[in-house]
Parts: C-alpha cells; sequence; structure tokens
C-alpha cells in the first residue's frame, strides 16, 4: 500500500515549465486513465493548479520503481525530455507525500500564504477522480483528510482568515460591517483593473447587485456585463451614491470625486444606512473628511495596504499552529494506514493457515481410519481452535492496537516469517 | 455557599469564561467546544443550585434578591447560548461570562435563608416574577452587544481593527441581535408586568398601587420600546441606537438596586 507523489510547484519549477506540465481537466483525466490502464498505478489523482502539478497514487502490489515509471510517464505525456524535467520534479513517498499534500490543502504550500482557492481545488480534483472510479480506499482516505485538514486549519487558525491582497481586504472589511454581502448593493466608480479584483471578490461573497460607473462608458460596460452589474452614466454620480451600501471607487482624478457634502447629501436620502467607501484611487477620489460623517467607513488604499502587512506577518505566526493540525492528522492517517496493511496481512495469514491445516489434518487423518466422522470433525475443529488461540487472535489484537504494530515496528516482517508473499500470484 | 452545586457551577462557568477568551485570542475547536461545553454543564449545575436553594428555602428559589439575582445569572447564560447556537458565534462569550460569574457569585456568597412566604403565590406570580427577569436578562445581553458594537464601531472607524476585530461578528449582526434580544426582553417585560398588575389586583384589588418598582418598570418598558423605534431611524441608527441601548440599561441597574433596596413597599426585589 505505497503512496507515491511526483509533482513540481512554483518553488521548483519556473513559470515556462509549470506551464508546459499543466493538465487542463481532460489531460488530467486523461492521464489517470492510462496510468491505470498500463498497469503503473491502481489508484490516480492529478491536481493541477496554476501554481502547480501533481500526480498521486498508489501503485499495484509489487510494481518497482512505479516513481520513476510514473516520472517517464509525465515527460512523455507532455512531450518532454526527462533531463528537461528532472531538476524540477519532488518526488515524496508515504508519509511524506500524505504530508505534503495535508500542507497543500491547508494553504501552507501555496505562493500566497494561507490563501483559501487552493482547498477548493482539492476538493474538485478528488471529486473528479472519485467519480471517475479513479481512486481507490487509499486515495479517498488521504484526499478526505486533506479536505479536513484544509477546514480545520482555516477555521482554527488565522491562516486564513485575514486578507492579504488589498482588493480582498476591502471586502473583508464590508463584511465586518454588513456581515454577508448577498443582501447589500455595491457602486464601482471606475472600471480599471484594481476594480476588477474587487468586483471578482464581491461577486464570489454573493454581492446582491452591482452597479458600474465609469467616464469612459465602454470599459464600465465591459466589466458590468461580465458580473452582471448594471451601468450608471458619469454624469449621475451624485444620485448614484443614495443607492449602495459599499462604494469602490479608482479613477485617476486631481481632485477628490466624493466630498463630504456629496457623502452627507446621500447617507440623508439613504436613511443612514451604513456606507462603506473604499478609495483605492491616488491621488485620493474621497475628501479626508468623508470619514467623519456619521456611520460612514472609509479606507483608502493606505489603510488597506497597512492592513494586509499586518495580515501578511500574522499569517506567518500561524504556521507552527498548521503544522500541529497536520501532524495530527498524518498521525491519524498513518495509524489508519497500518491497520489496513496489518487486516491484509492478516487475511493472508489466516488463509495460509486454514490451508495448512486442511493439509496436516487430512494427511494424519488418513493414518486413523477407525476414527468415525464424528471423531474426525472434532479433530478439525480442535486444530482450528488451536491455531486461531496461538496464532490468529494475538493477529488480531495487532490490528486492533496501533501502539502494538508501533512496538512491532515492521508488520510486513510476518509475511516473511510465515512465507505469506510465496502464496501470492 | 449554601450547596455544594454552588462551587462546582461556578468551576465551570469560570472555566467557561477562561476557554472563550483564549478562543478569543487564539481561534480553536478544542477551545471554542470546551468553552460552549463548560457553560452547558454550568447552567445544568446552576439549575441544581437553584434548586438546592429552593429547598433550603422552602419555596421558589427567587422568593429574595439573591435568589432573583442567581435566576437572573441563570437566563443571561441561557439567553447567550441560544444566541450563540443560532449566529454560531463565540466572540461575545468573553464579553457575557464575567456578568453571569460575577452575577452568581454575588447571589450565592450569603447564606440562603429561609424568609416569610411572600404575600403573592401561584402560577401567575410565578409567570410575572420569570418574565420580569428574563426580560432584564435580555437587556443585559442587548447592553453588551451594544458595548461590543461600539467598540467595533470604534475600531473600524480609527482603522484600528487589530488581531481581534476580525473575530467579532459584523456590525450589522451585532446590531440585530441586540434589537432581537431587546424586543424578547420588551414581550417579556410586557406580559410579565401585566401578569403582576392582575396578582396586584386580586391581593388587595387594585391594579395600580404606586409602588416605585412598577413605576420604574413601566419607564424601562417605555425606554426600550422608544429604542425599538428610535433605532430603526435615519437619525439613531448605529453607534447612537448602541449608546442609547447601554443609556436604558442604567435603568435597569437603577431598578435591580436603588429602587429594590430602597424605595419599593411591596417588592422584595
Amino acid at each position: 500500500m505505497e503512496i507515491v507523489l511526483i509533482g513540481l510547484n512554483h518553488r521548483t519549477a519556473s513559470v515556462e515549465v509549470r506551464e508546459r506540465v499543466a493538465f487542463t481537466p481532460e489531460q488530467a483525466q486523461e492521464a489517470a486513465e492510462q496510468l491505470r490502464a498500463r498497469g503503473i498505478l491502481e489508484e490516480t489523482l492529478v491536481l493541477s493548479t496554476c501554481n502547480r502539478s501533481e500526480l498521486y497514487g498508489v501503485p499495484r502490489e509489487n510494481a518497482t520503481d512505479s516513481a520513476g515509471a510514473v516520472e517517464l510517464f509525465v515527460a512523455s505525456f507532455h512531450q518532454l525530455s526527462m533531463s528537461e524535467l528532472d531538476k524540477s520534479l519532488y518526488r515524496h513517498r508515504d508519509s511524506q507525500a500524505v504530508r505534503h499534500l495535508f500542507r497543500v490543502s491547508a494553504g501552507l504550500d501555496s505562493m500566497l500564504l494561507g490563501e483559501a482557492e487552493i482547498l477548493g481545488q482539492v476538493r474538485d480534483a478528488y471529486q473528479i477522480a472519485l467519480d471517475r472510479g479513479q481512486t481507490g480506499p487509499v486515495l479517498n482516505r488521504m484526499f478526505q483528510a486533506a479536505l479536513e485538514v484544509g477546514k480545520r486549519v482555516r477555521t482554527e487558525t488565522d491562516l486564513g482568515t485575514k486578507p492579504v491582497s488589498v482588493a480582498f481586504s476591502g471586502v473583508k472589511l464590508a463584511e465586518r460591517i454588513f456581515g454577508k454581502l448577498n443582501n447589500h448593493r455595491a457602486l464601482i466608480v471606475g472600471a480599471g483593473a484594481t476594480s476588477e479584483q474587487v468586483v471578482r471578490h464581491l461577486c464570489d461573497r454573493g454581492l446582491k447587485q452591482l452597479r458600474v460607473i465609469n467616464r469612459t462608458p465602454e470599459h464600465a460596460v465591459d466589466l458590468a456585463s461580465r458580473f452582471g452589474g448594471e451601468v450608471i452614466p458619469w454624469e449621475k454620480l451624485p444620485q448614484a451614491l443614495d443607492w449602495p451600501d459599499l462604494i469602490v471607487t479608482s479613477v485617476s482624478v486631481e481632485e477628490p470625486i466624493l466630498s463630504r457634502a456629496l457623502i452627507e447629501r446621500a447617507m440623508a436620502a439613504r436613511g443612514n444606512r451604513a456606507l462603506l467607501v473604499i478609495d483605492l484611487g491616488v491621488p485620493r477620489n474621497a475628501a479626508s473628511d468623508v470619514a467623519d460623517v456619521y456611520n460612514t467607513y472609509l479606507y483608502n488604499v493606505d489603510d488597506l495596504t497597512e492592513i494586509v502587512e499586518q495580515n501578511k506577518k500574522a499569517r506567518v505566526a500561524e504556521i507552527p499552529r498548521a503544522e500541529a493540525i497536520i501532524d495530527e492528522h498524518v498521525e491519524k492517517f498513518l495509524h489508519w494506514q497500518a491497520g489496513v496493511a496489518a487486516g491484509a496481512v492478516l487475511g493472508d495469514l489466516r488463509q495460509k493457515l486454514s490451508a495448512e491445516r486442511e493439509a496436516f489434518v487430512q494427511e494424519r487423518l488418513a493414518s486413523m481410519p477407525h476414527l468415525s466422522e464424528a471423531d474426525r470433525a472434532q479433530v478439525a475443529a480442535m486444530m482450528q481452535e488451536f491455531l486461531d488461540r496461538v496464532v490468529i487472535s494475538p493477529a488480531e489484537r495487532m490490528r486492533g492496537i496501533p501502539e502494538l504494530r508501533r512496538k512491532l515496528q515492521n508488520f510486513e516482517a510476518i509475511r516473511d516469517l510465515f512465507h505469506l508473499d510465496r502464496e501470492k500470484p | 455557599m449554601t450547596s455544594p452545586y454552588v462551587i462546582v457551577t461556578l468551576l465551570f462557568y469560570a472555566a467557561s469564561l477562561a476557554l472563550y477568551v483564549w478562543n478569543l485570542r487564539e481561534p480553536s475547536r478544542a477551545a471554542g467546544i470546551g468553552a460552549t461545553s463548560c457553560l452547558v454543564v454550568g447552567l445544568g449545575l446552576h439549575y441544581l443550585a437553584l434548586l438546592a436553594r429552593s429547598r433550603l428555602i422552602h419555596g421558589v428559589p427567587y422568593d429574595d434578591l439573591f435568589g432573583s439575582l442567581s435566576l437572573f445569572a441563570w437566563l443571561v447564560a441561557f439567553t447567550y447560548l441560544c444566541l450563540e447556537a443560532i449566529h454560531r458565534r463565540r466572540a461575545v462569550g468573553p464579553f457575557v461570562l464575567p456578568i453571569v460569574l460575577g452575577v452568581f457569585l454575588l447571589a450565592h456568597l450569603p447564606e440562603a435563608r429561609q424568609i416569610n412566604a411572600p404575600p403573592a403565590q401561584g402560577p401567575l406570580f410565578a409567570f410575572h416574577v420569570t418574565l420580569n427577569i428574563l426580560a432584564y436578562a435580555a437587556f443585559m445581553i442587548a447592553c453588551i452587544l451594544s458595548v461590543i458594537f461600539l467598540i467595533q464601531n470604534w475600531r473600524l472607524r480609527k482603522r484600528k481593527l487589530g488581531e481581534v476585530g476580525w473575530r467579532f461578528p459584523a456590525l450589522d449582526v451585532l446590531e440585530r441581535m441586540a434589537r432581537s434580544s431587546v424586543m424578547i426582553g420588551c414581550v417579556s417585560l410586557a406580559v410579565g408586568t401585566a401578569a403582576g398588575l392582575i396578582t396586584e389586583h386580586r391581593l388587595r384589588g387594585t391594579y395600580w398601587t404606586g409602588d416605585p418598582k412598577v413605576i420604574i418598570t413601566v419607564v424601562i418598558l417605555l425606554i426600550y420600546v422608544c429604542y425599538t423605534v428610535l433605532s430603526g431611524t435615519a437619525a439613531w441608527r448605529g453607534a447612537r441606537a448602541s449608546a442609547l441601548c447601554i443609556f436604558n440599561f442604567m435603568f435597569v441597574i437603577f431598578s435591580y438596586s436603588i429602587v429594590n433596596r430602597y424605595l419599593s413597599h411591596f417588592h422584595r426585589y
């Protein structure tokens, strides 16, 4: 029950190599099918994101150098030479592979420490492989544990709670004021790249309604159409301020376009409901005294950058806590794996001893013709009971008690001891 | 301290408080579940302590001021637990538990003594007392939520959210929680007071005796109704409504302290 992992990521490979080794969803399926069809792996899962391509697998029993075979397969699949690929790849086995996956799902191995998207990507990759029957008991257990690790790390540590991008910080701030955004409205003033990032995050968080206002209407139409928003003409900016709970502004202007008087008028029109103004423009788009208006919260790009810097430090400080959760789950997985291995050995042992007992009893009973059928059956039952008591019962205990397995160090030695492998086809 | 349950309850409440604070500083599933579990066990033990007190004084546990304080602490903890279950937020716990712990301690420090049975008896009277104490517990929760709202609002306006600020519920959630808590309090107080007036009528043949306790209770009901109306208006929405909620609670404290001890003619608390 070996586990192999072959992969590369943003730390080990340049973007050129990563691009060449990336798997589209269709390619990922095809690669997984081929690896199984060629008998290289019994269980497979391809995890491919913009920053990593990883292939997890469980080789067939008695397979030799399956990791090497997977490497060769990846090279040939992407039409690369091994020399091109070799120095970019990392190879992990068993507990190291498990730990690596858990770190990935926790966001510890991401370019942006603690990012949340990776957990969804792991979940999607696992779901696809599961639906197509490409995983088996080992990878199922491993990926389910990885998803649990990712969830726990995000709920029990601050690794993923605090935003580390300016755009996302603004959105998270909005959630600190309004709670869920699915009942709130946003007005985007300016349709540049920064605005788009914010809009993307807002829509991901379930924003109810969106309006875009821009001096160049074509840009506003483009942004609004991609995210299902409405376009408002630039001249109607003052009136448009009555409508949103959140204003995100990032236009290039000499003087602030949002004055205190304008916001005060808007607040009066909207019954003083809380208003968050995120000013991402440089020079600033909102006058600083807008912050003094009752129930108005104003954040400019410097405020958000400061939050981001604090949060980055806080995320790094959370690594030991995330690692502790990972350690706990790696240990748990290894216990489970050892239990399954023990079960397999036990099954073989039981089968082997039954066959031996049967042959032994037949041989001995052949020289005792005076025994009745009932006596023969009783002798056979006694032999079985003896074997159960002396060998099977202690072995059963081994399956149930992890501590005992740890003491024995190498449970597989039982195979050699009883010549179990010789019986395998 | 009259009952062994009191010590154990105190320990569980203290453990719950410690775990809630820990969970706020360093969120962890174990600390969070531990905090809630200790609170649940504490509530169970507190209930047993109330029963023990009841047996000792041969009457309902809230026959005197201290007993009513104990019931008040129990209802505050219970109401908070319900809010936690509904909103799935533990960040308010560190603010509620000190109150529960303090009031519980205050209630059980003096030895419980048997006192003369009150002239009013029966289920309607029990209904009156329980509902009024529940109302005060709800107002207490609303006050705590309003304090947190003001702190969080100040942090957000000053752009000083800090470590803990990210873990508190959103302002909107805090405001809604406070408002629903006040609603519960108003309904309980209105029904409870009505039950009290009917009891009064049965006992003395009149609904209105001009007792200062009744007057302050009606005042409290009115100012909280004002809060529910004003908190939805443009001028008061947000921080002002929260400040008003805290101000209103001063009347509850006044009713529970000065009025109970020195002014009321018929009420023991």
